[in-house]
This record gives structure tokens, sequence and C-alpha cells, in this order.
């Protein structure tokens, strides 16, 4: 067996796991959802797994290193990432509604890893721009928080979903979500987790850079959408500590926040860098 | 309140905060759109000559320190201290006000509270009630107030600064840029390999910049992996000072060498059409290095030797090379062999034996940077997450408990307050309320105190 076939094990049990979570919501039934409880625990096992072997047979190579350096490795620990804080959220709260909100967005990244043209899933060694510790805790920060922001995004979705003019949607299919003071207030704690950890993330980003080139800061597009992502949850903070803002305009900024994160993560790298090249040739 | 005046008011005003953020995200979006820092003939070639005027005109190719994005953060910054400077009075009494002067009516408000009643009089209740509370880490202060004793313990009262340690990051972090900016440069050096040089080139300008001690390369060596991928760049460098080596450090990318302010970092390199050989005879442990072009006849006039490289080839490793090298004496025929590059081999001959070893010579690229801003963004960095994680975690809960006699036993009156995660301290307030009663001497009361909590 190798890592490879773990990951894409894993893929498929996102897959049905998104499958019978929103299933559940749909038709309403409590074992339903139990049973894409399971199978997200299960699933989050196997993709544990898969990334410990991956990292193992980068060593076997001869060139260890840990499974986080490119787009591919990185794909996989966001989804990675995204179940954890789901599971944790899920156990703290006893809610498996929100699954169905968040298990998809883990799918999806392990899809897009697996199935997008132009990634690359082979183990390659290190450049050594590459070579740092600082880069690995960069990684591993950001993804957490990307993670979280995810997960926010999820959350708004569902607010909005739930909320029919001024007042709450009771009957129904989403009648059954939670109540919105409970999902405002999860929008709210996700945020803070993810604005600490993109935080650290930045910051570490940040030493990385220095240690490698010298220059802690230099606007590059991808530093720079990290720091719009920023300036944008810092902004949605300030609105509900000092301006009381809550619900509907703070689920839009969840989902905002995350389009900035995707953007960030993708945009830069597709949709710039295109740009660029157009723009040099 | 005093009433402000409209220019501290707009300044201190969070709703300039969020406009400032809004607006940094948005406008930090044409940067990274707009590529930056390109010659000026780009921008003509590619937005047409109308646009690339307009951009000039609004220093859109260099817009991070444009005089409007550098205006946001100016902005920014004094609306964050006006903002701390504002507030933080008010946090610092909170923080060091005496709580045992708080009276009872306040505390009957208060928005956690409960009533009991004890069968034991007010001293004994009031003993009581410290051991319960202590067991969960809440230390009493006591005085008599009202009628009765008040007894008062808080937690986490310095974490109301977090949010203010928090903004004050920031501060930090941009002075330390300011500080970089200022008195540090970026510059670049070549060094070939053996060679001395005590000047760097400022990036941009070019302008030599003179440092006051010799910067050596040794060697300079480039790995690769199997696959022919570059694995490491690795150049021996070392400090000299007043004609003595002061230290040598071996440089990688990412592990740069650090002296008196200015970081050397390997950044780029060159391989020159020549090599680096150097001979040694064993007999008489003379040697000598030699910089030579292939293909020539190099003497060594002293040991009265020539030598050269007289064939190049491509070995099973992509990019790596073996030298076959042509070796005399005049002591016997002249001897040839390959050797792999960066390799010793040693040469038997009739009269001595000889050392050689031989690689290809490079000049090692080094960015050189002086920047003595960045222990004070380092700083602001770490207070940053260390003050987020106060500011977001840890939160100001206060208990109040007033004991005061009523009929045979007492009245109990227990309040408490939180300045953030209010249903977090809900919790905690329940919890702590319901081990009260495991004495069975106390009781919940029904009283008005009771009802709206
Ligand atoms: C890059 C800029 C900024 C960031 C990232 C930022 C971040 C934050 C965060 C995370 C909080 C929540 C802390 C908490 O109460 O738990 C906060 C609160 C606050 N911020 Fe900012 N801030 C920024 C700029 C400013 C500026 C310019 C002002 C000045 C008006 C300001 C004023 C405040 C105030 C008044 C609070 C509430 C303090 C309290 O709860 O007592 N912030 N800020």
């Amino acid at each position: 067996m190798n890592s490879s076939q773990l990951l894409g094990v894993s893929t498929l049990g996102f897959l049905l796991a998104s499958m019978l979570y929103i299933g559940a919501l749909i038709f309403r039934a409590k074992t339903v959802s139990l049973v894409a409880s399971i199978l997200t625990l299960l699933t989050f096992l196997v993709l544990t797994g898969g990334i410990g072997l991956r990292w193992y047979e980068s060593y076997q190579m001869g060139f260890g290193h840990a499974p986080l350096s490119n787009m591919y490795e990185s794909l996989v620990f966001f989804a990675w990432s995204i179940v954890i804080f789901y599971l944790v959220l899920e156990f703290k709260f006893k809610n498996r509604i929100l699954g169905a909100f968040a298990i998809p967005f883990a799918f999806v990244s392990m899809a897009y890893a697996s199935f997008a043209k132009g990634i690359n899933q082979e183990i390659a060694p290190l450049i050594p721009a590459l070579q740092s510790n600082w880069l690995i805790a960069h990684v591993m920060t950001c993804f957490i928080g990307y993670a979280a922001f995810a997960v926010a995004c999820g959350l708004g979705i569902m607010y909005l979903l739930k909320r029919d003019g001024k007042k709450e949607k009771t009957t129904g299919l989403i009648g059954t979500l939670p109540a919105l003071k409970i999902i405002d207030d999860l929008i709210h704690k996700t945020i803070i987790f993810g604005f600490l950890w993109l935080s650290v993330g930045i910051i570490t980003g940040a030493i990385w850079a220095n240690s490698a080139w010298g220059t802690y800061w230099s606007w590059d597009p991808k530093e720079t959408w990290s720091l719009i992502t920023w300036f944008v949850y810092a902004a949605t903070l300030h609105a509900r500590f000092t301006r009381g803002w809550t619900g509907k305009r703070i689920a839009w900024l969840a989902i905002i926040g995350f389009v900035s994160v995707i953007f960030t993560y993708f945009g830069v790298n597709f949709l710039l860098a295109g740009l660029h090249s157009y723009g040099s040739s | 309140m005093k009433k402000k005046n409209p220019i501290q008011a707009f300044f201190a005003s969070v709703k300039l905060t969020l406009f400032v953020l809004f607006m940094l995200a948005i406008l930090s979006i044409i940067g990274t759109v707009v590529p930056q820092n390109k010659p000026a003939e780009f921008y003509v070639e590619v937005y047409g000559a109308n646009m690339a005027g307009l951009f000039q005109t609004l220093d859109v190719p260099d817009m991070y320190s444009s005089w409007w994005f550098t205006g946001l953060l100016i902005l920014l910054s004094l609306n964050m201290i006006v903002c701390i400077l504002e507030r933080f009075p008010n946090a610092w009494r909170l923080m060091t006000m005496d709580n045992l002067q708080t009276k009872l009516q306040k505390l009957e408000r208060m928005g956690q509270r409960r009533l009991f009643s004890s069968d034991m009089s007010p001293s004994k209740t009031t003993e009581a009630m410290k051991d319960i509370f202590a067991r969960k880490g809440w230390k009493f202060q006591q005085k008599s107030q009202d009628d009765g004793t008040l007894l008062f313990a808080q937690k986490g009262t310095w974490s109301r600064l977090g949010v203010y340690a928090f903004h004050a990051s920031i501060l930090i972090i941009f002075v330390g840029a300011m500080i970089g900016s200022f008195w540090g440069y970026k510059a670049g050096v070549r060094i070939a390999e053996t060679t001395t040089t005590d000047t760097v080139y400022e990036f941009g300008t070019q302008k030599p910049i003179k440092l006051d001690f010799m910067v050596k390369c040794k060697r300079f060596t480039l790995t690769y992996y199997e696959t022919g991928m570059p694995k490491e760049f690795r150049s021996d460098l070392a400090i000299i000072e007043n004609g003595k080596e002061v230290l040598t450090k071996s440089i990688v990318v990412n592990d740069p060498l650090s002296y008196k302010g200015l970081t050397f970092y390997q950044s780029s390199y060159e391989a020159y059409q020549k090599l680096l050989v150097t001979l040694k005879n064993n007999e008489t442990g003379v040697s000598k290095e030699f910089l030579i072009p292939p293909g020539e006849e190099i003497p060594w006039t002293e040991e009265k030797v020539s030598f050269g490289v007289i064939n190049k080839q491509m070995t099973a490793t992509p990019g790596h090379f073996r030298y076959k090298v042509w070796f005399n004496d005049n002591n016997g025929e002249a001897a040839s062999m390959w050797m792999e590059e960066d390799s010793t081999s040693s040469l038997q001959r009739p009269q001595a034996t000889y050392t050689i070893t031989l690689k290809e010579f490079f000049a090692t690229g080094l960015q050189v940077t002086k920047d003595p801003g960045v222990w004070c963004v380092y700083f602001g960095c770490t207070l940053m997450i260390l003050s987020l994680v106060v500011a977001f975690f840890f939160s100001h809960r206060r208990i109040w408990v007033h004991v005061s006699e009523s009929g045979q036993g007492s009245r109990i009156l227990i309040s408490g307050s939180a300045n953030k995660n209010k249903v977090g301290f809900d919790t905690t307030f329940a919890a702590l309320t319901e081990s009260i009663q495991e004495n069975e001497q106390i009781e919940a009361a029904s009283g008005h105190a009771k009802e709206s909590s």
C-alpha cells in the first residue's frame, strides 16, 4: 500500500461523508448523520495515515521532508485541517448538521488536489529556498487558519439560509439548523481562531523570507493577498467588537473573507501569474 | 462626559478604522494586479501610453511606497494611537480600582447574581465562603461594608492589557520597518572563490558601499539531487579584519552569516569557464592554487611542473562533469587521468607524489542586508501573537460576595461580572454558585436578587 492510495481512499471517503451529511440534513435522519460522523472520523484517520506515509516515503527516496512543500501537499493538509477543526467543533457543540457545511470543503480540496490539471502529485526533493523549518511552521499555521475560515464561511452560508428577512426560519428543512444566535456566535469564535493562526502564519512566513532572502516583507502578490485577507478579518472583528455588527453582515463578511483566502491561494498562483506572464511575453 | 473636539473625535472613531482597513484591503489589490517596480517602458507597452501616464502620476508602479498608501498607513497609526490614548485610562482604572468600595446597591443590580441564606452566623458564613471559593482558585480580599462583610476576588485582571498591547504591536512593527528603511540598505556582491572584497553594491542604484571589514569566499559548492535538481548552494565565507580571519561560516540559503549588523545571504552564483586546481608536492609539502582555463598548458615554475585540463565529460548525474588532467614534471612520461569535479587524487611520479584537487571555479552571489530595525519588527511580532492570545482567550472576571446578618443566620449575595466571553463566565458562575450549596447550611434563597439572573 502506498500513500497515494490512502489519499485516494480519503477523497472518496469525504465525498461519501459529504453526501451523507447533506442527506441527513435533507431527510432529517439522525442515524444517517451519525454514520456520516463515523465515516468522517475513519476517513480522517486514513488521511492522517496517508500523510504520514507520504512523509515516510520521502525519506525512503532519500530526501525526506515534511509533506507540506507544494500545492498538492498543501491542499491535502488543508483538507486535513478542515476535518480536524470540524470534528472538534462537532464534538464540542454536539451538532452534526454543521458537517453538511464543512466536510464538502474538505472533499473539494482533496478532489481538486487529485484531479485538477497542473497539480503535480510526485514527491519531489526540495529546492534550497524551501529547506527551512520556518516554512513548515508557515504552511501549517496558515492552513489551520484557512481551515477555520472555510468552516466560518460554511457557517455564514448556513446563517443566510436560515435567515428569513428579519425573522428566523423555523419550519421545513432549514428549521432544523441551529438557532441564528448560536450560528452567529460560532462564526465569531471561528473567525477569532482563524485570525490568530493567520497572524502566526503571516509572521512565520516573514521570518522565513528574512532567513532565505534577507527581506521580511516585499509586497509580492502572495504576501499582499495574505495581508488583504488579514485586513478583511480584522475589519470584521472590529465591526463586531466595537460597532456591534452581528448576524447577516458578519455572515457575509465570513464569506467574503473566505473568497479572499481562496484568492490568496489559487488566484495568485493561476490568475495573477497568468496576467504577469502575459505582460512580460 | 466631556465633549470632544471634532478632530479628536474623527481620529478616535472606529468607523474610521473600518474605513481605513477596507480601503487598505481594496487598494492593496492594485499592486498585485499591476506588476510593481518595472521600467517605465513596460507600462507603456502593456497598458498603453495614456494609462501608463496615469499610473506614473498616481505612483501605481511603486504603490506600496506611494504617498497615498503611506498616507493610509499613517492614518491607521494615528487612529490607533488616539484610540489607545483615549481608552487606556479607563482600562487602567478598571484594573487598579479598589473593588471593595463597590456599593451593595450596585451588586444588587449586576448581571450575574444569586442570593443564598445560611444558618450560620455572618462571621462563620464568611469563613465558609472563603473556603469554598479558595478551592476553586478565587482568593478573597475582605472589608466591612454596608452592614456586612464584602469579599472580592478577581482573575485575569491583566488581560485587559491584551488589546492595547496588540495595537501597540502593530505600531512597533511599523517603527521597526521605518528604522530599516531609513538606516538600512540592501546590496549585492559577487565574490569569486578564493578572493576577498570589502565593497558591496546597493540594489537599484548600484552605488558602491565600503564595508569596514573584508569578506572572503573560500569555496563555493553546488550539489545536485539525482534528478539533476539543485540541492544546495554553499559558500564557505570568512570575515577578515586587520588581516586576521575573525569569523568563518559556511552559508546556505536559509542560513546566512551575520557580522556587525550586516547579514550575508546566499542568493546566486556564477560558473566560470575555469577550473580551480590545487597541486601539492607530498614530499616537500609545497602547494599552490591555480585558476586555469581548460585546454592550456600551465607551468608551476618553482616545481618545474606543467599541467593542464584537456578534456571534459558529463557524468551519470546531470550537470556533473569529469575532467581529464594532464601532468608532466619532466621525470618519465607525462601522465593523464580522469578526475570527477570537486575531487582529490594523488599521482605517483618517479621523484615525488603529488596531490591534485580539482573543482569548477565559481563566484558566489551574496545579498547583503543591513536592517537595524529587524529586532524591533520581531519584537512587535512576538508581542502581537502573545497579546492576541490574551485579548481573545482571557477575560477579566470579578466576583463579589456580600454577607450580612439576617434573622438567625446570614444573607449571602454573590455577584459577578466579566468584560468578555460572557457566555463562558455565566457557566463558571453557575458552577461556583452550585458548589456553594454543597455546604448543607447554605441554601438558595428566593429573593429579589435572584429573579432576573
Ligand atoms: C491593522 C489594524 C488593526 C487590527 C488588525 C486590529 C485588531 C483588533 C482586534 C483583533 C481587536 C479585538 C480585541 C478584543 O477586544 O478582544 C481589536 C479591538 C479594538 N480595536 Fe483594533 N485593530 C486595528 C486597528 C485599530 C485601530 C486603527 C483602532 C483605532 C480606532 C482600533 C481600535 C480598536 C478598539 C477600540 C478595539 C476594542 C477594544 C476593546 O474591546 O476594548 N483598532 N482590534
